[in-house]
């Protein structure tokens, strides 16, 4: 069991990282990746949303789409699980501490697109993870997130003070610098677990 | 502005992955060979043209506070449609798109067309704007598509295109090839509008 999680943690950060790899939530990686602080921000508030949803959608489908044979609706009861849960994340850290609020306001809302969170969430039903592999897949997924975000964030605070070819400024240099990002976890791939 | 206007602004002017830099995921992720990119683009086509018109019809009757949350739930029925039409009559296309078909859903594009266009506008221009909008994003898909699938693989559709010597970079069809080839284009559409720029001038 511990093996099989420690399995699951790592291959979801290293080996099938979301965004390098599997290409998951790329819009808040390119959007919000100007600054480390920023993109560790987002990074929190997409690990706390993205633990929550990977275990509620999964008792929703456990426990309501499945027994009633309403699998098909799982697209449409999924983001409405994911819309809602944002909202109510959003409510609740406003009133417990205005500091985190503070900090994570402002990425909350965009979280409802990042495709990662519903990617997550499909994926673990696809693979047939039970309750605990799915809150792991879903955390470990989210770390992978944060990790890439800061580490890009990074290079590209870097990249504001270098002198690139007026072409390639802004975005295309921004995600050249995502492919060798990419090459570099591609390394992990020889990675067995 | 007339109806074949609005076509042609989501195809060039303002065109989804090239311009607006809208629904990058998808973009990145199905376009390892043409055919799904192919696959992918008419699919989000279906869904915008759907989306739009409904939106478009409803836009008198949704409270602008629930207005998301709502726009949400009538591209999540449109997707879940294209979902089981594609998992019925093209299994082999739905199996190689896999999670992205449900993840058109948050794709940016069309809650962005939702938003700043068909809730505004008639029902003809959304369906304009909405299949205008699709073409472009398919279209900037077969490009992507080409150059990964050619370089990475050596086929266009699955047709091989050179003799045995021909060594495919397999990187291009791997994840670092879609941001190489993305960044790449848009360093050349830089360059090419700079340019023209100058020129002008």
């Amino acid at each position: 069991m511990i093996r099989e999680l420690i399995a699951i943690v790592l291959g979801a950060i290293l080996i099938e990282n979301f965004v390098l790899v599997k290409f998951l939530g790329i819009c808040p990686f390119l959007g919000v990746s100007k600054k480390v602080e920023t993109a560790i921000g987002m990074g929190m508030a997409v690990t706390f949303v993205m633990a929550l949803a990977s275990m509620i959608t999964w008792l929703v489908q456990t426990f309501i789409l499945v027994p009633f044979n309403i699998e098909y609706l799982q697209t449409i009861a999924f983001i409405l699980v994911i819309a809602a849960l944002v909202q109510f994340v959003e409510m609740v850290i406003q009133k417990i501490s205005p500091t985190l609020y503070q900090a994570l306001g402002v990425y909350l809302p965009l979280i409802t697109t990042n495709c990662a969170v519903l990617g997550v969430a499909i994926l673990n039903i696809q693979k047939e993870y039970n309750f605990i592999s799915s809150l792991f897949n879903g955390t470990a997924a989210a770390l992978g997130f944060t990790l890439a975000i800061v580490l890009f964030a990074g290079v590209r605070e870097r990249l504001e003070l270098s002198n690139i070819p007026k072409a390639l400024q802004g975005f295309p240099i921004a995600l050249i610098t995502a492919a060798l990002l990419s090459i570099a976890f591609l390394g992990f791939q020889g990675l067995k677990l | 502005m007339s109806v074949h206007k609005d076509i042609l602004n989501g195809i060039i002017k303002e065109n989804p992955t090239f311009v607006l830099l809208l629904g990058m995921c998808p973009t990145l992720a199905v376009t390892t060979s043409v055919t799904n990119g192919i696959g992918m683009g008419l699919s989000a086509t279906m869904v915008l043209i759907g989306s739009n018109v409904v939106i478009s019809l409803l836009r008198k009757f949704i409270p602008s506070k629930i207005r998301i949350p709502a726009f949400i739930v009538i591209i999540a029925g449109f997707v879940t449609l294209i979902d089981m039409i594609l998992k019925a009559y093209f299994p082999s296309l739905s199996k190689s798109l896999g999670i992205f078909i449900p993840l058109i859903v948050v794709n940016c594009i069309i809650l962005a067309r939702a938003e700043a266009f068909a809730s505004k506008n008639d029902v003809a221009r959304s369906a304009a704007d909405g299949l205008g909008m699709g073409l472009g994003f398919t279209l900037a898909l077969i490009v992507i598509a080409s150059i990964r699938e050619i370089l990475g693989n050596g086929t266009f559709l699955g047709l091989k295109l050179f003799g045995e010597g021909f060594q495919p970079a397999i990187i291009m069809i791997l994840a670092p090839g879609g941001f190489l080839t993305l960044g790449t284009i848009l360093g050349v559409i830089n360059w090419w509008s700079q340019r023209k720029g100058r020129s002008e001038t």
